[in-house]
């Protein structure tokens, strides 16, 4: 997929973020200028059943944000009430600076959605379908025809524009769904779940486009999916939904610190010249300030797994391998920092939050 | 407003559209066909018959000896409340169903936007439909018959038209309703369907059904009495009642007014004696039925406001 023109200048003639029309964002957001959404202490009943319980969210420009858990978890609830298409029954939100409550139209203009299994209408072509949303959101009729063509062109959808949307695969629907939320041109994109059913190829196309717009536009992106591979690859920052509480949010790097087992890993694959060598290398290894534990491979001539405690030691330990290996004649050939799998941290992490909270529970 | 411009955009395109001018029309051409006979001899009888050429739409031809057709206008009033229904049955379980609702409630338009342009698109289409048929009978009737219409003629038909557009707008405020209440369009359009068919062609039955259980008759004549009044009012509930009186007395200025008894007139059992049989102006026709036509309005407006009510109450979700 070719990258696309920068969109015309943006035409927006209302008011942004901190002006004292909008009156409903509080202080602290006004300072950082790049936070786009913001919830305090969100809270969603229904009835007895606390689908989203006392939420906290920051999520800036410029980065991808994974809002991630099971089905049921509370996501898509979130999301609605970021888009004012529901109504807290406790604490805020501020989208843009404005509170989608009480200034649904203004949030949505600026807001592009993308829901779950997003859909279209069959008896139009995927361009007409890109002009209707234009038209919703009051663009001009020539301005919208030069935006259409630059977003089916992002989302390399040109040649099908003009097939009937009931020709579409799965994987065409969802990126005409992106195309169609990034017609107004908006300040935020919201995902809901954009990458179930579609095969891998088109996954990693959908997620390479994303990561590009981010860069292109600035866009702050929040999407939401319980496909964990998928989010760890494209995402800046995670927050892992369990329950309705958002029980880890931060990078990797830091959900790891929070939920792993307090270790971080280093692979080292080292050359030995003779028996000696190897005999000498795990007590040398583990004489080094930080390392726990040293375990060689299953196979001769596999790498070696250095655990380290506390993570944090990680790079002077990498550094510390690297200097024992030189003074001590020892043939380095290869180390890297094992990433933990976002996969051990969520599921250690709902672990521990169930094993802390008692009645939090559908 | 867009919403309602791309649903109008649609229903024009829609199979559903040419379908039901089709059924209209064929509907209306039936009678027409038997009717037209006996108008022409009519109108050659005595040139200066009058009221001859609305006569076309209220007179119900006799077929043999005992079959009467309804007349024109009889049959457009049991088919018409098939384009409210067909126009709106899917209008918002439809949207959810295809998962563009939420995706259409995300965009910066008011959420009332979307049932009341929906709502106005079907009645533009309503119009069209309604206007068509009649005019090309009307058309038929000057053309073919021969017949030119007085003026009070031509306004009878524009009244009787706008009764009949509010009669059918009825059924489509009744069709968005179970497009809004009911998940599935397949449900809503049987459940449609299924009311039409209970009002308009049982409706008699259950009018006597009724009546015959709250006010029996068993021989006397004051009995006789109670009974003709409960069904009465217990027909004026039925909407395809109300029409088919405002029908009648607007399109026909030789309808007696015991034809039907309104408060506009004294119980008509008593009087009809004293009636001189005459023709009726056109603003004492429309006094007549000015109830009928209100509580049509009221109840199509009742009919929308649930549906608005609901809809904008209901759970986004796809």
């Amino acid at each position: 997929m070719t990258s696309g023109p920068r969109l015309a200048p943006k035409r927006r003639i209302v008011p942004r973020q901190g002006s004292a029309a909008a009156g409903a964002s509080p202080a602290e957001s006004l300072d950082d200028g790049s936070v786009r959404i913001r919830t305090r202490k969100l809270t969603k009943r229904y009835g007895d059943l606390v689908a989203v319980d006392h939420l906290d969210l920051e999520i800036h420009s410029g980065e991808i944000f994974g809002l991630l858990g099971q089905n049921g978890a509370g996501k898509t609830t979130t999301i609605l009430m970021l888009l004012g298409l529901t109504e807290p029954s406790d604490g805020e939100a501020w989208v843009v600076g404005l509170d989608p409550a009480r200034h649904p139209l203004e949030v949505k203009r600026r807001v592009g959605y993308m829901p779950d299994s997003v859909g279209f209408y069959s008896d139009l072509t995927g361009r007409e379908n890109l002009r209707y949303t234009a038209r919703l959101n009051r663009i001009p009729d020539e301005l919208a025809e030069t935006t259409i063509d630059e977003v089916l062109d992002q989302v390399g959808l040109t040649e099908r524009a003009d097939d009937l949307t009931d020709t579409y695969s799965r994987g065409m629907l969802q990126r005409l769904g992106i195309a169609d939320a990034l017609v107004k041109d908006p300040d935020v994109l919201i995902l809901d779940e954009p990458t179930t059913a579609i095969d891998p190829l088109g996954v990693t196309e959908v997620l390479l486009l994303l990561r590009r717009l981010v860069e292109e536009r600035g866009l702050a992106v929040l999407l939401s999916s319980h496909l964990l591979n998928q989010v760890q690859s494209v995402c800046d920052r995670i927050g892992i939904f369990a329950s309705g509480r958002l029980i880890g949010n931060g990078t990797i790097a830091q959900l790891a610190e929070r939920f792993g087992d307090g270790a971080a890993h280093i692979e080292a694959g080292f050359e030995f010249e003779n028996a000696a060598d190897a005999e000498r290398a795990p007590g040398l290894l583990r004489a080094i300030d930080g390392v726990e534990d040293v375990k060689s491979g299953p196979r001769p001539g596999d790498p070696w797994l250095v655990t380290v405690r506390p993570p944090s030691a990680g790079g002077a330990v990498r550094q510390a391998i690297l200097s024992v290996a030189a003074a001590e004649g020892l043939r380095l050939v290869s180390m890297r920092p094992i990433v933990p799998s976002l996969e051990e941290i969520y599921r250690s992490a709902v672990a521990r939050s169930t094993g802390e909270t008692t009645g939090a529970v559908h | 407003m867009v919403v309602a411009r791309k649903e109008f955009a649609d229903h024009l395109l829609s199979a559903r559209f040419i379908i039901l001018l089709f059924v209209l029309g064929l509907v209306a051409a039936i009678p027409l066909y038997f009717v037209a006979d006996t108008i022409r001899s009519a109108a050659q009888a005595n040139s200066g018959t009058p009221a001859i050429f609305i006569a076309l739409f209220w007179y119900a031809p006799d077929v043999t000896d005992q079959i009467t057709l309804p007349s024109v206008a009889g049959f457009l009033g049991i088919v018409a409340p098939l384009l409210g229904i067909a126009f709106a049955f899917d209008a918002v379980n439809g949207e959810r169903a295809r998962g563009t609702l939420p995706r259409l409630l995300s965009q910066p338009i008011h959420r009332d936007d979307v049932i009341n342009g929906k709502f106005a698109a079907g009645l533009a289409v309503i119009g069209i439909v309604l206007v068509s048929v009649v005019g090309l009978i009307a058309a038929f009737g000057i053309i073919r018959l021969g017949i030119l219409p007085a003026p009070s003629e031509i306004l009878r038909l524009a009244l009787w038209v706008i009764v009949t557009f509010v009669y059918v707008s009825l059924w489509l405020a009744f069709g968005m309703l179970l497009s809004v209440v009911v998940r599935q369009a397949a449900t809503s359009a049987l459940i449609g369907f299924g009311v039409w068919i209970l009002v308009t062609i049982f409706g008699g039955l259950i009018t006597s059904l009724v009546g015959g259980f709250l006010a029996p008759i068993s021989g006397s004549d004051a009995q006789r009495l109670a009974n003709n009044q409960v069904q009465e009012i217990v027909s004026r509930l039925l909407p395809d009642t109300l029409y088919r009186e405002a029908s009648l007395v607007l399109l026909s200025p030789q309808a007696m007014s015991r034809d039907i008894s309104t408060p506009a007139t004294i119980d008509g059992y008593v009087q009809a004696q004293q009636q001189i049989p005459s023709l009726t102006s056109l603003d004492q026709s429309f006094i007549i039925v000015w109830p009928q036509v209100v509580a049509l309005v009221a109840l199509t407006v009742a009919c929308f406001a649930i549906a608005y009510v609901r809809f904008m109450r209901q759970e986004v979700r796809a």
